[in-house]
């Protein structure tokens, strides 16, 4: 098992050389644009604008970002209840993902999915999932459809840590090695399942160890490295679509905020939140980027204010959508009407 | 007045066994679409547990005839992904018993995605279940377990009892967007009838008289509608004329054929193999007794269902814990004296 870091020859970052400006800007862009959707979720939530619940990805947003960048658009993924940042990496809008939180006929599950089943199918996004590993057969179906049907297409497959000890996740690997399918399981590990820690839950010190099961690579990265992810995951997906078959890629990160709404954080001390909040992926990636001559400060402030005021805009969009009818409620249980 | 053929006639029909109008219905829509694909345990060279499958994988390859892994949740849920981009899986568990491995996919996954997504994607999955007891092979593997899959919405569950209708309800399945369980009987997988060859489909959602009367509704499903046909000639013998109707489909059921059989016989039995509490004879009971045909009953409801036990090994205990002729004979029968 290997791990994956940035080039020791030359010091400079496998992002800055795979992708052009423009690119690099933009997967910085969608990182700071998750980090503030979610920070007007959340707030929207506390002030009881939003209800239910939803899992922040907040800390998390290089491994979603990283991971896409090295997709395609016809791509397809499949993501998690911890799903905004694959939503918004793969290309959604942001202003139908709060339309949607916000339970809006124009959300993009028209407000019967909410948070937890946020999905952008005509972008790839196969949706978000309730259910821990619920998505990951899903993703080997995708990937069985794109080679029955030679469409060239990868499917990434998210997951976290905690399905890693799902039955789900070893059945679906096996069969997407057996069968060699154009898939990549990234598994986001941000080191705790709800309250309980890999340590008290995971045999392997290492998740990406798991991929010796199936014979299939399987490599641990930095997943607060924006090039590292996309790195390993530009490499697997080529790997995947030459016929090969999967690949699975761990990517250590940690969220800093709690599992749901409902968590006191009493599993881990504030100091180890504290210790990865200096780790901020977001901080780091334009950091290499302004290193690199990438972006200037002015550049990025402009961006970051782009970025507030598509946020306001969108959850003013949100609010003023239409709500879904009372009288539909059991629109779409069916394709066509329920004889 | 004889017992009344199980199936119709049709021209260009040859007979043919249950599981082989399975096959000849696999067969066309594997010719007919590239896009279809067989997945389950063992239905390749093996030819499937109860030879449904047979000889296909020599003739369509094991691309499209694929020997999954002994992995039900995850299989079931490679068919459920496949469905909602492209292809047009079919999926056979080996035993319908072991779908519960596979519950997840099929009724947090399958039935809810088009719903969760907005009407964004629709899973045209079709999945078979070998279902049923009296072939000694106990608690594991001889449930009738359509009931819960029927109580949840998005799926559409069909029970065949002929093989006519298992041919053309494989094909109906097929056509349909959206996902579609199919309880084959494991006894009725050797009955032979008359089949039209080629192309055709008989509706999901439509239950059919198999022998008009004018006492008694006895409303069957799967292999209890050949237990009430032949319950149905007993009785009338006795001089009481039974209308059974074979339900096909338990979601959606179709109301107006029972309602207004129930208004004009009077008296109503539900006959099912899964048990008998909280199953489909509840719903069948509960719908009459809410609809207009509450006002014509003569007589209390019956239900006729497994008993509240596992299936148990021993032959004569199987065969009590299920009803039989005998038993439909009887009941329809008290029913009818009122000496119940």
């Amino acid at each position: 098992m290997m791990s994956k870091a940035t080039d020791s020859r030359t010091n400079v970052p496998f992002a800055i050389n795979a992708y052009t400006k423009e690119q690099l800007k933009e997967a910085l862009r969608k990182m700071y644009l998750i980090r503030k959707f979610e920070e007007g979720a959340e707030d929207c939530y506390m002030r009881g604008l939003i209800h239910g619940t939803m899992h922040l990805s907040i800390g998390q947003e290089a491994s979603a970002v990283g991971s896409c960048m090295a997709l395609e658009e016809s791509d397809q993924i499949t993501s998690t209840h911890r799903g905004h940042a694959h939503c918004v990496a793969k290309g959604a809008e942001v202003s139908r993902m709060f339309a949607e939180f916000f339970g809006k006929e124009t959300g993009y599950c028209k407000g019967r999915g909410g948070s937890m089943h946020i999905a952008d199918v005509a972008k790839g996004n196969l949706g978000a999932n309730g259910i821990v590993a619920g998505g990951i057969p899903i993703a080997v179906g995708a990937a069985l459809t794109a080679k029955r049907l030679n469409t060239g297409k990868v499917v990434i497959c998210f997951f976290g840590d905690g399905a890693n000890n799902e039955g789900a996740f070893h059945e679906s690997l096996n069969m997407a090695a057996v069968w060699k399918l154009p898939v990549v399981f990234v598994c986001e590990n941000n080191q705790y399942g709800m309250s309980t820690s890999i340590e008290r839950s995971t045999a392997v010190s290492q998740i990406a160890t798991r991929a010796i099961a199936y014979d299939i690579p399987g490599f641990t990265v930095d997943g607060n490295d924006l090039s590292s992810v996309a790195e390993a995951v530009s490499e697997a997906s080529s790997r995947a679509k030459s016929g090969k078959g999967p690949s699975l890629i761990e990517c250590m990160t940690y969220r800093w905020r709690g599992h749901s709404k409902s968590d006191r954080n009493r599993y881990r001390t504030k100091e180890e939140i504290e210790d990865w909040k200096k780790k901020d992926p977001i901080l780091r990636f334009g950091e290499v980027l302004k290193d690199h001559k990438v972006i200037t400060d002015e550049e990025m402030k402009q961006l970051e204010t782009d970025v507030d005021k598509e946020i306001v805009a969108a959850i003013e969009f949100a609010q003023s959508s239409p709500s879904p009818s009372l009288d539909e409620v059991t629109r779409d249980v069916y394709t066509e009407i329920d004889q | 007045m004889s017992s009344a053929p199980v199936q119709s006639a049709e021209q260009d029909s040859v007979e043919m066994s249950y599981a082989e109008a399975i096959r000849d219905a696999l067969d066309i829509a594997l010719g007919e679409d590239e896009r279809v694909v067989l997945m389950g345990e063992d239905i390749g060279v093996y030819g499937g547990a109860f030879q449904v499958t047979g000889d296909l994988v020599n003739k369509y390859g094991e691309d499209r005839v694929m020997d999954t892994p002994i992995s039900e949740l995850g299989g079931a849920g490679v068919a459920v992904g496949a469905a909602a981009t492209g292809l047009r899986p079919i999926f056979e568990f080996q035993f319908s018993d072991f779908a519960m491995l596979a519950m997840e996919q099929i009724c947090n996954q399958a039935a809810k995605m088009r719903y969760m997504l907005g009407g964004e994607v629709s899973v045209p999955v079709v999945m078979r279940f070998p279902a049923g007891s009296g072939t000694g092979a106990a608690a594991q593997h001889s449930q009738s377990l359509e009931a819960w899959f029927g109580h949840v919405p998005g799926l559409k569950v069909v029970q065949p009892a002929t093989p006519y209708d298992a041919k053309g309800l494989i094909l109906a399945a097929l056509d349909d967007p959206d996902p579609v369980m199919i309880f084959e009987h494991k006894i009725l997988y050797k009955q032979k009838g008359l089949v039209p060859k080629g192309r055709y489909t008989v509706p999901l959602h439509k239950a059919e008289i198999r022998r008009a009367g004018a006492d008694i509704t006895i409303v069957a499903s799967s292999i209890m509608v050949h237990r009430s046909l032949e319950a149905a000639e007993l009785l009338f013998d006795k001089g009481v004329s039974a209308e059974v109707i074979d339900l096909k489909s338990i979601r959606p059921i179709d109301k107006q054929t029972i309602i207004e059989s129930v208004v004009k016989t009077n008296k109503l039995i539900c006959v099912y193999e899964g048990v008998k509490t909280l199953g489909i004879g509840a719903e069948i009971s509960a719908l009459v007794a809410e609809s207009a045909a509450f006002d014509y009953l003569d007589a209390p409801i019956l239900r006729l269902g497994a008993a509240d036990c596992p299936v148990p090994y021993n032959p004569e205990l199987e065969k009590a814990s299920v009803p039989q002729v005998e038993n439909i004979y009887q009941q329809a029968l008290a029913l009818c004296r009122r000496e119940l």
